[in-house]
Order: C-alpha cells, then structure tokens, then sequence
C-alpha cells in the first residue's frame, strides 16, 4: 500500500494497525498443493477443521490474486522453477509458509530428486513440520503468520535483498543461481 | 484384437511359446523366460498371441554390483536387464520376461507396437536407466528435467545426498 | 508522461521484468518433453494419434477428415495447462492443442514430483521401506505398504498368521473408502460442486480418525510391515467400525441424491471421455477405469490375495466407459467396500498380529529390558536390518487405481537391490490424450479428475 516510504509516526501507527488487521484476516491462499501434505490442506479447508472462520478458505487458482503461499510437499528438481516464477507472480505483500518437512528441509529425501529446503528457493515465513503436519499443526503454522502480521512493521522494513535466511544464518546465504534470485525488496 | 499371428494359435499353453528359450521356475509367476535380445520382441509377439493381454510392467535393473544372479544355463548375463511382466486375464496367469542387456550397446527392441501400454515404460526406463528402445515413437527423459545429465537409477550415480549435521557422514549408510 | 518518466527510473523493475518474461520461461520448458508443433510432426505421426492405440493392419482404410493433416499450423493454438493449476489433481501438466474449444492432441509431461524413492528404496533396509512406499500413492498408504510388505514376505518365505491377513484387508478396505471419498470430493470440486468436496473430507475424516487411533497417524502410517501389521487394533474397534460402516452407506445414498441423479451432473458426465475395452486392454489400463468399460477384472476376485477368497462380494463394472461411469464404479465399490468390511469385522480371527520370526519382527518392547537375545534381535533388525535371501518377485494388488504391483530384487542383503513399484496412475495416464481427442476443453477437466491420478505414483 505504499507505506514503506512513510515516515513512522502515531497517525500511520493507527493506520498501519487497521491495515494489518485487513491483511492477516484475509489471507488468501494460492493453490500450491504438490503431494501429501496438500491432502492435509484439503482437510484444513474443509469440514473439521475449517480455514472459513480465519478467511482463508478462497485458494486463488491465479498467483496474482492470492496472498499467501503454502508449499504444500515436495519440491521436484523439475518444480523448482516453477515454484519461483509462481512465487514472483505474487503481489507485494506476501508470505510463504513451508508446510510438511518435504518443503521446510527436504525431508526423508535427501536425493539428487528433491530441493533440500524451499528456502533454497523463495523466503519462507513460517516453517510447520511434521509428515504430513497434522491440520492443528497447519492451524497452529497459520495462527503464527497471523501473529507475524500483526506484530511486524510496515513502514520500516528492513531494505534486504536477500531471502530471510541470511539474517538468521549470520551472513551465509544460499547458492541460488542469480537467474532465479530475484532482486525484489522485502 | 484379432492377431495376424496365426502360426501359433490361440490355445498354446504359455510353455509352448518358443519353447526353446531357457527358461526358470518360480513360485509366484507361472513362467521366467530369458529370451536373448534378437529373439525378445518375437516372443512378445508370440506371448501376445498366446492369450496375454497386457503388459503388466516393464522395467529395467543394473546388476552392475551383483553380477553373480541366478541364471538359467545358456544366457550371459550382462549388465542390464529389461524385465517385462506380462498377464493374461483369460487364463489367470502372468509371465515374466527378461532380457539380458550389455554395457556397451544399451540397445532392446520396443514392444509398443504389440503393446501401446509400454510407451510410458519404455520412457521411464530410458530415462532413469539409459537403455535405448529401438522403434519406439517418442524416447524423450520423462521424469528427469529435460536437461539432466546421467540416468539416476544406475548403481554408479550416487544418491545426491547431501551432509546432515549430526548424522553420519555420507557413505554405504 | 508521468507514468513513462516512472519506467525509466526503475533499472531494478526492468531487470526484474526481463528475468520474468525471458530467463524463467527458459527455465521452466521442458524442450522435448512437450508437445511440439504441427510443423514439427509428420504425416505418419499424425496418423499415429488416430491409431495410435489399435495397431491397424496394412490396407485399414482411415479418414482423412478425421486426422486433420490438412490442418495448418495457424489455425490451431498450443495451449500449457499446470503443473501448477486448482484442476489437476497434483502436479499433471498438460499441453494441449486446440481448435477454438476442441481438443485435438494431448501430451501429458510429468515428473514435477519425481522423488526419487525407487533409488531411495535401495539405501533404506526392509523395515524402513514401507516408509517410503508409503508416501507414493498418499491416498491410499496402505495399499503401498501392503503390496511391498507382500513382495518382501515371498522372497523371506515367511507365513503371516491369520489375524495380520484380516487386520491388513481391514485396512486397506477402509483405505479404499477413505481414498474413493477423496475421490468423489475432488471430482466434485472439478465439475463445480464444492459441498460434495466438503461432504467427502467430512466422511473422510472418520476414517481417518481411526487410523489415527490404530496406527497413530491420519495419512502415510507405516502400519503394514514386512512380517505383519505395527500394532493390534485398539479395544473397541468393532464399534468404531460399525459407526463408520453405517454414517458412510447412508450418506452414499445422500450423494446418490446429490449427484447421480441429478440432470446436470449427467450432462457433463454422461458421453464425455468415452473408452472402449481394447483401448484399455491395450493402453495396460487397470482398476476402476478398466471397469467401466465393461471387463469385470478385478485382482481381488480373479487372483485374490490376503483372504479375499472368504470374503462374499461383487464386482462393479460399466458399460460404457464414460465419466459417469467412472463415477458409478467408484461410487458403488465405496458400498462394496463397506460390505467387505463388516464381513471382516465379523469374521476377525484372533491371534498375533506379527509372524513370530525373531529374525523378522522386532521383539516387544518390554522384553528388551528382559531377554539379551531380544536386546540383540532389536538391535540388528533397527540397525542393519534384517537379511531377505536372493531372488526377485513381481506381486500385485488391487488398489483404488488399478493394479499396484512390486517388483523386488534381492541380493542376499538387507537392503533391497532394486525396488520398482508399478505405479497405476502412471499407466492409467497414458490414457489421456486417448479420452480428450475431439472433445471439449472443458470437458478436459472432467475427465482428467475422473481418470483419478495420483502424481505421488506417477512421478515416484
């Protein structure tokens, strides 16, 4: 929405709170289901344990409409750019949660078939493990991105160009091709 | 469905089919045939006519590190093999076929002709072990990007993993 | 322009939009995987789609109007659907070639799941191989586990007592439920009726709670091992059965409502993605779509496993091979199953739910505190794994999709030599370009959800 060239001050404090609150109660997801763990996201979008009640329950076939990311499964050598061009087709703001162990750090598959990590790929917000997580797992990894939302800060973000890993990791950084690291601000 | 075979007949036994070729008993499949490679597609052919239907499966194995397998007397066994599993819903019996396939020419003849079914197969196997299929439409990588170097299932590629703090180094495991 | 003055201020965006528009495209084509243009084909080729599956004797006259060699290349439009896209179920991409709304050619391009777990299977001893099988076909796990337990247990020669036969047909009969619902709820969604999607996860999940009762995990349980089943069922689990039995045949007949008769769920499903037997026959198709067009093959009556020779049930088939029929196949084989599974419950022998091989199931866990030799036992089967004699075995089952077979080699070690698993969604596929010629793209999504794959088992 234009704010990351605001000065932070009380009235864009209020304003940043309503528009937070806007953004994490509806949080659209893009149907990125890849195996398993994407039947465990059916379930979550359906009867039992119902994503309705945190508007959620829209999966937008187009990236373009959709908000959040969930890497539902494995990501196949053959997937991985596919998963990136998905990614930047993405509106600013947007967040990626890392669902299963498969998608978080290659889980049992630690082949020559399988990204070890969609970290590799594109920054992850929230990682929810488990194989396949179980939809309170899935809930809990939502529920935390909401938290994330509302706690984190719009105008001043900080201007890093790297995937949210090199903060954590202290400097260390992915060896992604440039091709497919994409220049985009946080 | 009607075969222009018509020098075997419909009700040749399995046995019967090219009973020239060495063959191995087994407890689960009716029969374990190893026809040499100029003589495969004809007994597919043959085997076919003889009331089996479809083609189960088709596969291919690298005996590079276990080259002492059990073969009948007569057939050499080579690095690869192509093993085709075939089934006759008439009869209630399956058949297994396989071809002994070297080193140095990967080369068999596709049986999608006789069955459409093992194009899909035939491509696998290419793909994930590099055993050519001649005569078959379309022999492109299936599973693997289309510019991936090597053919994953062969015993001389190795897995990929990659080292996991805390676990054992990468070795035989 | 303010607007043109903004561009030429943003090398970043620029540098950004090249990457988009030139290097990931690049990146994401498969070259010859996908499907190539008129111009690239010739006449034999085309002539090979016509005829592709029926091999045609010499002299078979074929209409010319009905090849469209004469089409050019303009006048039709290569279109690229998935792998990322809501209708495919998983990630199937497909490349069609279009005239206005017809189909014409169809290449389905897999691999985007490829896994690896054939190689995988080869570093992973016996035990832990149904933790990988498992994760294949993920709707239906147990089916996985069973036909690589079986494959492991021929070439071991062991016998697996009586109670570990039915508790496995238990399983996998609810498995086949549990994965026919998924089915109908995707199916569903498909042709545009979300409450029979939310209908089936609600069914779905009271199956899904048992196993998570009995093997501890809703999907991909590692329950069915080589040698018998992980754990005896829980106490008072013929009335959760019963529960199951009865909610899932009563609502059935509320899909029956919904759907079956239902004018236009007929229309959209009745006529469309016809398959004649010797297309199937020849294209090794198997299960429900093999059904539907009429040949009554079925694994479990014809060469049954298990037990399924004591069990007293029918074989669905169809008549014409469409999508509707496809639909009632899968739908009354739902009731078949629940059939099946009262007669188990009923008929539930007792006794060990492991063979009692110490060389092949691990002791209990309260004689290791206990016995050295059981120490010991745990120990290599955990580490090393238990030794399989040489050979090879090919063994099939019946799962939701069609023949799901194992092809084992052994070497004498306790690894497998080579684990090939017959995936029959990857055949069942080849089928596709078959079923969607001459019709309607939107009738494209229909059948591709009615011919059920499962890319777990595709791509392995």
């Amino acid at each position: 929405m234009g704010f990351e060239d605001l000065q932070h001050n009380f009235m864009t404090g209020r304003i940043e709170d309503l528009v937070k609150w806007a953004r994490r109660n509806s949080v659209w997801p893009a149907t990125f289901g890849l195996a398993c763990c994407a039947i465990e996201m059916m379930s979550v979008g359906a009867a039992d344990y119902d994503l309705s009640r945190l508007g959620m329950e829209v999966f937008r076939a187009s990236p373009r409409q959709a908000d959040l990311m969930v890497v539902a499964g494995r990501v196949s050598q053959k997937m991985a750019p596919v998963l990136r061009q998905v990614y930047d087709q993405m509106m600013e703001p947007k967040w990626v949660i890392s669902m299963g162990v498969c998608a978080s750090t290659g889980g049992m598959f630690n082949n020559y078939a399988i990204v070890q990590g969609v970290d590799q790929i594109v920054p992850v917000d929230v990682y929810a493990p488990g194989c396949p997580p179980s939809p309170e797992t899935l809930l809990h990894a939502i529920l935390t991105l909401h938290e994330k939302i509302r706690t984190g800060e719009i105008t001043r973000r900080p201007g890093s160009t790297a995937p949210a890993g090199e903060q954590a990791t202290g400097g260390w950084v992915p060896t992604v091709p440039d091709a497919v690291r994409v220049a985009t601000p946080r | 469905m009607s075969e222009t075979n018509t020098a075997l007949g419909a009700a040749l036994p399995p046995s019967a089919v090219l009973p020239e070729v060495p063959r191995l008993p087994d407890r689960l499949v009716d029969q374990l045939a190893f026809p040499p490679r100029d003589r495969y597609l004809q007994m597919v052919e043959a085997f076919k006519a003889a009331g089996f239907e479809m083609c189960a499966d088709l596969c291919a194995v690298d005996y590079l590190t276990h080259p002492g397998r059990t073969l009948p007397d007569g057939v050499r066994s080579e690095r690869f093999e192509v093993v085709v599993n075939l089934l006759s819903m008439s009869l209630r019996q399956r058949v297994r076929i396989r071809v002994q396939v070297p080193e140095v020419d990967p080369t068999v003849s596709s049986i999608v002709d006789v069955y459409p079914g093992a194009d899909a197969m035939e491509r696998e196997a290419f793909d994930m072990m590099g055993i050519i299929f001649e005569g078959h439409p379309d022999l492109t990588r299936i599973l693997m990007p289309e510019d991936w170097e090597g053919h994953p299932l062969r015993k001389d590629y190795g897995v990929g993993r990659i080292p996991v703090q805390f676990k054992e180094a990468p070795g035989p495991r | 322009m303010s607007e043109h003055d903004h561009h030429d201020r943003d090398p970043e965006r620029d540098h950004r939009l090249e990457i988009e528009s030139t290097i990931l495209p690049a990146e994401t084509s498969e070259g010859a995987q996908e499907l190539l243009p008129r111009s690239g084909t010739d006449a034999s080729e085309l002539r090979r789609e016509v005829g592709a599956v029926l091999r045609l004797p010499e002299g078979n006259y074929i209409d010319p109007s009905d090849i469209d060699i004469e089409r050019r290349e303009d006048e039709t439009m290569i279109i690229n659907m998935g792998p990322q896209h809501p209708s495919t179920h998983g990630v199937l991409r497909l490349m069609l070639e279009l005239d206005g709304e017809t189909v014409l050619r169809t290449k389905p391009i897999i691999g985007y799941l490829h896994t690896g777990m054939e190689k995988t299977g080869e570093e992973l001893t016996y035990a832990q191989g149904s933790t990988n099988v498992t994760r294949m076909d993920y709707l239906s796990p147990l089916h996985n586990e069973l036909v690589f337990s079986l494959a492991t247990e021929a070439l071991l020669n062991v016998e697996v007592p009586p109670r570990a036969v039915w508790i496995r047909m238990l399983m996998t009969e609810l498995n086949r439920v549990s994965s026919h619902l998924m089915w109908m709820a995707t199916n569903g969604m498909d042709l545009g009726s979300t409450s029979m999607m939310i209908y089936g996860f609600r069914e779905r999940e009271m199956v899904l709670s048992f196993f998570e009762k009995t093997t501890g995990l809703r999907m991909n349980n590692n329950f069915i091992r080589p040698g018998g089943v992980a754990a005896d069922l829980p106490d008072g689990w013929q009335d959760d059965i019963e529960v199951i039995c009865d909610t899932i045949l009563a609502r059935t007949f509320e899909y029956d409502e919904l759907l079956t008769g239902q004018p236009i769920f007929r229309e959209r499903t009745e006529a469309i993605g016809n398959l004649t037997a010797e297309e199937a026959l020849a294209l090794s198709v198997t299960g429900p779509i093999l059904r539907s067009t009429g040949v009554p093959w079925d694994l479990r009556r014809s060469m049954p496993y298990l037990a399924y020779d004591k069990l007293d049930f029918d074989v669905i088939v169809g008549t014409y091979g469409d999508n509707f029929d496809r639909y009632s196949v899968r739908l009354n084989e739902i009731r078949e199953s629940i059939k099946m599974i009262r007669q188990i419950a009923e008929q539930m022998p007792p006794g060990d739910y492991r063979v009692q091989d110490r060389k092949v199931t691990p002791p209990p866990r309260a004689r290791i505190d206990e016995s050295m030799e059981a120490l010991i036992h745990h120990f290599k089967i955990f580490t090393e794994g238990f030794r399989v004699p040489e050979g090879e075995v090919y063994v099939a089952i019946e799962s939701p999709r069609g023949e799901l077979g194992c092809y084992l080699v052994s070497d004498g070690t306790s690894k497998p030599y080579r684990l090939h698993i017959r995936g029959p969604s990857f055949v069942n596929l080849q089928v596709l370009p078959v079923l969607l010629r001459g019709g309607l793209m939107a009738d494209a999504v229909a059948v591709i959800s009615s011919v059920d794959p499962v890319m777990g088992e595709v791509d392995r």
